[in-house]
């Protein structure tokens, strides 16, 4: 018999679709208010020097133009770093928007114009002059190479390369077999749908409502109240709909600060919306060049790893993600060798985009290993099969649970993988050659301490909230599921609340971790509820649960039935009634289990196969098929979870064929900052994608056995289809993208 | 962007009276191009003269036997025009390979050809652009210069234009009506752009005050011969890195009349006349293509991000031409390469 309200696990509609297509969802720069005052951001033109001169008068001249802020009439803010750094900052000095008359970036901002209107702010705005005195300034990793350094501050939350284990350069230069190449992935920008935006609302005591693009609205409300020496009271941020963000939206952007300076300062509501060239001016996904040292035996197995990254990072702060410490996580060897250095080029500090580090450095090992494949010629699968990391060798712990062996076997099963000839070039159809590659995904199952609160009333309507955003995934939806079913009641009942800093404490959301972290707080705050009710049915008269334990009991359809005698039932109304509530409030927090870190490795991982067919003579690539196998615990809800993996797939066929962003280094500027030029992925690009997700028993990360299927999906993509254009041509690329004059070259 | 004044134009007399008098002026129609260069302070006009109200969205038939197409026509109406499809249909298929459903609904012929290089230096303000502002110099040439020219540059400007439709017409050798303050004129579709040479800030042989009436195809007979193959960085909504059009007219296995355009190459559609002879009366081989295309690109001067497309355009050439003697046009709904 199906139980009412299982809703987990089911494929479910987005319980915001609605409001979404209907135009019902408010975004950041949506929200209205009386008397809305416009701000526009002038950006600056040269990537080093100071600010010589700066004249706003022909701008504050035009009728309507109510203040130009520079850094030369800016107001005061706090004063140490500390107070600028957000939660998921760097180590370093946080940039300060209009802060003194240094520039140190290309496209930073160093004007604010506010106007009546959203157009006379745009024509003041190019009205703004600015003269500069320019000092050399360098954009050119290459060049910054011999400067490269180990950070000397880690980053909270990103693991370091472990010790080296055994001697990988010597097992190396033993090896039967050797894989050694450079390898790169172009920097890229997130560049969402939706561009940075806040909408400040000044109320009449002074306190500012924020509406801002945000990954977090908890973290842009602590940001702003330190910045501006606010109490957290006077503060609210509010962002209940986020249009894409990829981890640009992870700290707080320079349009909430110059927003905000400009409501306090005119004591009205602004709003500062980024144009789109604007939103190549900061976080971007680091340039990286890695050098990969595979060591094998001739039957396939390694004896060595070394895998080293230089990564750039800014003058101000030390970005870091976790780039080179994936192939042993995925392949066991003795002889492993890890490094990961920064060097600074001029431009803002990198952010984490989508599957941060874990993209590019999977993307090249991944890649290396197909070079290994065919260096010792076994299969690619079977090369991975007699590599299987079957620990974390690394840490000595245990896994929480993987079955990739079975994403191999049911991807390989389904691609057709059995029907390859291994033999590059060997597959034709008409002009195109046809290629088949495959490679490894895997990201960390990561779950951070997270509190939720659930409300129900007397007419069996539940809310569950808590301040974590959705910004496409579907939190909303999976929170609702989890609510509805640890209740017992139609997922119509409940309502989610999230993207509200004033509701219980959650982290920002990204790396995969919301729907374990939040799933699991509202899941706890839903079962306090749920004792609550069940101690006041049993305490009314004549209960016919008097005498029944929680454990004998289930919730369903807003009833509580007895389970020997599912006739017997209390509804939650009467239970209420009996109690003298009109509603039953809980909150609780959830942590991840510390015995469980320090014990076992949680990940999630995928077996990922491409089809491409090339036209040889022009370069020409088509993406015609992918097949991603992917186990990842849980899956709440496999309809938002599938749309999950596809638009991570998506997101890797940018990155394997298209995305690039320019620097030109004499400038030391973003150049193609437009939609137009930086390519993204069309529907014209994409062909078939299949998403399974494979069983996978998980039950020691947390209690719904979730581990998050926000990156996995764009983790090993550019490998495969790096690998298939290999198989397809013969030809090895080692730089993403793989544009047509690399296929050619 | 700047305030600007607008006026509504009722008449071509009046739009070329009104552009005359005022050296700021634009004429706005579809606005897909202009809207944006304002909006990146590219373009600042004082006044915009809006001409969508003007009678030049027809399409008639010509005494010759051609047809003229009004200005105001859009890009979505020229490409489905049955007697463009039919008689011309290298033209439909050049405008399909361009843009979006929804840019090609509101662009039009006129501003088709008017658009402005997507060169990256000269849409941002913040970097100079001899283009954009004479004199200040071209950061392109030794910078990001993968969408750039390969033939026809200067070295004051290495942009490209970047329309499809031009190319085609370009092939069709297409006759450009103007009206100006000095009266009408017709413009072949080869003098209409021009190269950068030393003035790269002028695209085109426009003269002040004039504006695009129509456009005139001549009657052609290349509706079995043809093709529009664009080459780009995805397979939709990219501008081309190389595109060929070709047009020929067979007898038997021979080519009698062959036209030959390229875009993303170069400051106007590329043609080469002497390398068009060389297919004249001679049969329709690979070698012959591959002669062709090595005759166009003889002068071919690529820089650091272009240089591969000297090559590609060779490759895409002799593709195209393939194509075209095959009757075998490249598909603009199908991306895959025939």
């Amino acid at each position: 018999m199906q139980q009412a309200n299982a809703y987990i696990g089911t494929p479910q509609n987005r319980v915001d679709g609605r409001a979404k297509v209907t135009g019902e969802a408010k975004y950041a720069a949506e929200f209205d208010a009386p008397d809305l005052a416009y701000g526009i951001v002038v950006s600056g033109a040269i990537a080093k020097g100071r600010i010589a001169s700066i004249d706003p008068s022909e701008a504050l001249a035009v009728p309507g133009v109510l203040q130009v802020f520079t850094h030369e009439n800016r107001p005061r803010t706090a004063w140490f770093d500390h107070k600028f750094r957000d939660e998921t900052a760097p180590p370093g000095s946080p940039f300060r928007p209009l802060y003194d008359d240094k520039v140190i970036y290309s496209g930073q901002p160093v004007a604010l114009v506010v106007a009546e209107s959203f157009e006379l702010a745009a024509h003041a705005a190019s009205l703004v002059r600015v003269a500069y005195e320019t000092d050399a300034h360098m954009t050119d990793l290459d060049l910054r190479r011999s400067e490269a350094y180990v950070p000397p501050k880690k980053r909270s939350g990103v693991k370091a390369p472990p010790s080296p284990r055994g001697d990988a350069e010597g097992a190396f230069a033993q090896a039967p077999v050797k894989v050694h190449g450079e390898y790169r992935v172009a920097i890229e920008h997130h560049n969402p749908m939706e561009p940075h935006a806040s909408t400040v609302v000044y109320g009449e005591d002074g306190s500012l409502t924020i509406h801002d693009k945000t990954q977090g609205a908890q973290n842009s409300q602590s940001y702003v109240s330190s910045v501006f020496g606010l109490s957290s009271g006077q503060v609210h941020v509010v962002s209940p709909f986020i249009g894409g963000a990829f981890g640009s939206g992870l700290r707080p952007q320079y349009q909430l600060f110059l927003a905000v300076m400009a409501a306090l300062e005119l004591k009205r509501s602004v709003r500062v919306v980024l144009t789109r060239d604007q939103m190549f001016t900061f976080g971007y996904r680091p340039l990286t060049i890695q050098t990969i040292s595979l060591g094998a035996n001739p039957d396939g197995t390694l004896v060595s790893i070394m895998h080293d990254a230089i990564q750039t990072t800014s003058p101000f702060e030390d970005y870091q993600e976790v780039v080179v410490n994936w192939a042993n996580l995925l392949y066991h060897c003795d002889n492993v060798k890890l490094t990961y250095k920064l060097a600074q080029v001029d431009t803002y500090t990198p952010i984490d985009m989508r599957a941060p580090g874990a993209a590019i450095g999977v993307a090249a090992i991944e890649t290396a290993m197909d070079e290994l494949a065919y260096a010792t010629g076994v299969d690619p699968i079977e090369l991975r099969l007699r590599n299987y990391a079957e620990v974390d060798e690394a840490d000595k712990k245990t896994f929480t649970s993987k079955e990739l062996r079975a994403c191999y076997q049911v991807g390989a099963e389904r691609f057709g993988w059995a029907k390859r000839n291994p033999e590059p070039r060997s597959m034709r159809e008409g002009r195109e050659l046809v290629g088949w590659g495959m490679a490894t995904g895997v990201w960390e199952a990561i779950m951070q301490k997270t509190a939720a609160r659930a409300v129900l009333t007397r007419d069996g309507k539940l809310e569950v909230a808590t301040a974590t955003t959705d910004i496409g995934t579907g939190t909303y939806t999976i929170l609702t599921q989890i609510a509805a079913e640890t209740l017992g009641l139609p997922m119509a009942a409940v309502t989610a609340r999230i993207g509200d800093s004033s509701l219980p404490k959650s982290p920002v959301q990204g790396g995969s971790w919301t729907a374990a972290s939040s799933g699991s707080a509202v899941q706890k705050a839903c079962q306090s509820v749920r004792e609550q009710l069940f101690k006041h049915a049993r305490q009314m008269d004549d209960s016919p649960l008097a005498n029944a334990s929680i454990e004998q009991v289930m919730f369903a359809d807003g009833r509580i039935r007895l389970m020997s005698d599912p006739g017997a039932s209390v509804t939650f109304a009467q239970a209420m009634q009996a109690g003298g509530v009109d509603r039953i409030e809980a909150e609780e927090k959830a942590s991840p289990g510390m015995l469980t870190n320090m014990r076992y490795s949680g990940y999630s991982h995928s077996a990922i196969f491409a089809e491409v067919r090339v036209d040889e003579e022009l370069g020409i690539i088509r993406v015609t098929r992918i097949v991603n196998a992917v186990a990842a615990g849980t899956i709440l809800n496999p309809k938002t979870a599938r749309s999950q993996i596809i638009g991570g797939v998506v997101f890797g066929i940018g990155m394997a064929l298209e995305e690039e962003s320019m620097l030109d280094h004499d400038l030391g500027r973003f150049m193609n900052h437009n939609l137009a030029e930086y390519h993204v992925p069309v529907n014209a690009d994409i062909h078939h994608i299949e998403v399974i997700f494979v069983s996978e028993h998980e039950e020691k990360l947390n209690p719904l056995g979730i581990k998050g299927v926000g990156e996995i999906g764009v983790v090993g993509t550019a490998a495969a289809i790096g690998n298939a254009i290999f198989h397809a041509t013969g030809k090895r690329v080692r730089e993403y993208p793989i544009t047509i004059d690399k296929l050619l070259g | 962007m700047n305030r600007f004044s607008y006026l509504r134009a009722s008449s071509v007399d009046e739009a070329v009276r009104e552009a005359a008098a005022d050296p700021t002026v634009r004429f706005i129609a579809g606005g897909t191009n202009l809207i944006d260069l304002m909006k990146y302070n590219v373009e600042r006009p004082e006044r915009l003269i809006d001409i969508t109200r003007l009678p030049l969205d027809r399409i008639a038939e010509t005494d010759g036997g051609g047809l003229r197409i009004g200005a105001l026509v859009t890009n979505d109406a020229a490409a489905y025009d049955p007697r463009i499809k039919d008689r011309y249909p290298l033209l439909s298929s050049a405008i399909l390979a361009g843009a979006s459903p929804q840019l090609r609904n509101a662009a039009t012929t006129g501003g088709n050809l008017l658009q402005r290089t997507r060169c990256y230096y000269f849409y941002d303000p913040g970097t100079p652009c001899n283009k954009r502002e004479p004199g200040t110099g071209c950061p392109a040439i030794t910078g990001r210069n993968r969408i750039h020219a390969i033939l026809g540059t200067s070295e004051h400007c290495i942009a490209t234009h970047p329309s499809d439709m031009a190319v085609a017409l370009a092939a069709l050798e297409a006759m450009v009506h103007v009206a100006g303050p000095d009266g009408e004129r017709a413009i072949p579709i080869s003098d209409f752009h021009r190269l950068p040479g030393d003035r790269p800030e002028i695209d085109t042989n426009l003269r002040h005050g004039e504006i695009i009436t129509a456009v005139e195809l001549p009657p052609a007979d290349f509706s079995r011969h043809y093709t529009y193959l664009k080459l780009r960085d995805r397979l939709s909504y990219a501008f081309a890195l190389v595109s060929v059009a070709v047009a020929l007219r067979m007898e038997g296995d021979a080519v009698a009349e062959a036209r030959l355009a390229l875009g993303g190459v170069a400051h106007k559609p590329w043609r080469d006349p002497e390398a068009e002879a060389l297919l004249h009366g001679r049969p329709a081989t690979r070698d012959r293509f591959i002669a062709v295309a090595d005759h166009i690109l003889k002068d071919a001067k690529g820089h650091e991000d272009n240089a591969f497309k000297i090559d590609l355009a060779r490759r895409a050439i002799v593709r195209a031409l393939s194509q075209a003697a095959a009757g075998t046009p490249q598909s603009q709904t199908d991306k895959r390469i025939k």
